[in-house]
């Protein structure tokens, strides 16, 4: 690991913002990228939509597993998004992180939920 | 020299922080302004309702008979409101998923191209994200609505 104290110490700013900022990009394409899978699913499959048809697109462990990956780079999206948000207009140090603490609650429950709904049915 | 300064200065305006009651209702934004904080918008608006489309995805994928209740929710209703409310619901979740998308794919063109950063492209792209995301939302909701 780098240096991290005495004079080579890094002092200012918030170093986790590139990775975050990173992290965002590359979840967004992975989600815009599973976006396109599944509208193209749904308007090449022919006549009305039906259960059988949307289910359908989900039933394949392929398809479970990439909407998985994609619920959990949806889950860091949000928090880094949200995070963005109340830093911005948040300033109350106590009120901004138990805004923090609701979000990565409300975050994780529902990407448990999600994810068991995916491999019930 | 700082002396005379000051006191000879008048009062000039000082612009701080946005007050939201007082100062907003008068900006003017430009179209990437919108796209900017509509993104915003959008974005908390689908946290703030995700588990209404958890919800959604878990009815309409678990059995055809939760399938079925998931559909008559937009025309029955549901918690006591009309089927046209929950249709209006999921309205703003299309717009919100359709604005986020565009305006997404706006910010990362401009994060692989130089040219698409300056205030003209800005603008235009700006203009294009608007035009596309709300298109397909009247089109969709059209749709949703039994339009056509």
């Amino acid at each position: 690991m780098a240096v991290n104290y005495g004079s080579k110490r890094i002092v200012v700013g918030a170093h986790y913002g590139t990775r975050d900022w990173l992290a965002q990009r590359v979840t967004a394409v992975l989600m815009a990228l599973f976006t396109v899978i599944v509208l193209a699913r749904v308007l090449l499959s022919k006549g009305p939509i039906t259960y059988d048809s949307w289910s359908g697109i989900f039933s394949s462990q392929l398809m479970k597993t990439l909407t998985f990956i994609v619920i959990i780079a949806l889950l860091y999206h949000v928090w880094v998004g949200m995070r963005d948000v109340f830093m911005d207009y948040i300033k109350p140090v106590g009120i901004r992180l138990a805004l923090q603490v609701f979000t990565i609650i409300w975050l994780v429950g529902c990407a448990g939920w999600a994810i068991q709904v995916l491999w019930r049915f | 020299m700082s002396e005379t300064a000051t006191t000879t200065a008048r009062k000039r305006p000082e612009f701080r922080n946005i007050n939201a009651l007082t100062d907003l209702p008068s900006y003017r934004l430009p179209a990437a302004g919108w796209v900017s904080i509509l993104h915003r918008v959008s974005g908390v608006l689908m946290f703030a309702l995700m588990p209404f489309i958890i919800w959604m995805f878990d009815t309409s994928i678990s059995s055809e008979i939760s399938y079925a209740r998931f559909t008559s929710v937009f025309t029955a209703g549901m918690l006591g409101l009309p089927g046209f409310i929950w249709k209006l619901v999921a309205l703003a979740l299309i717009w919100a998923y359709l604005h986020h998308f565009c305006a997404g794919v706006r910010h990362l063109r401009m994060d692989i191209s130089h040219a698409a950063v300056d205030k003209r492209s800005g603008a235009s792209s700006a203009r294009v994200v608007l035009a596309i995301s709300l298109l397909l939302t009247a089109a969709l909701g059209a749709k949703l609505f039994g339009l056509y």
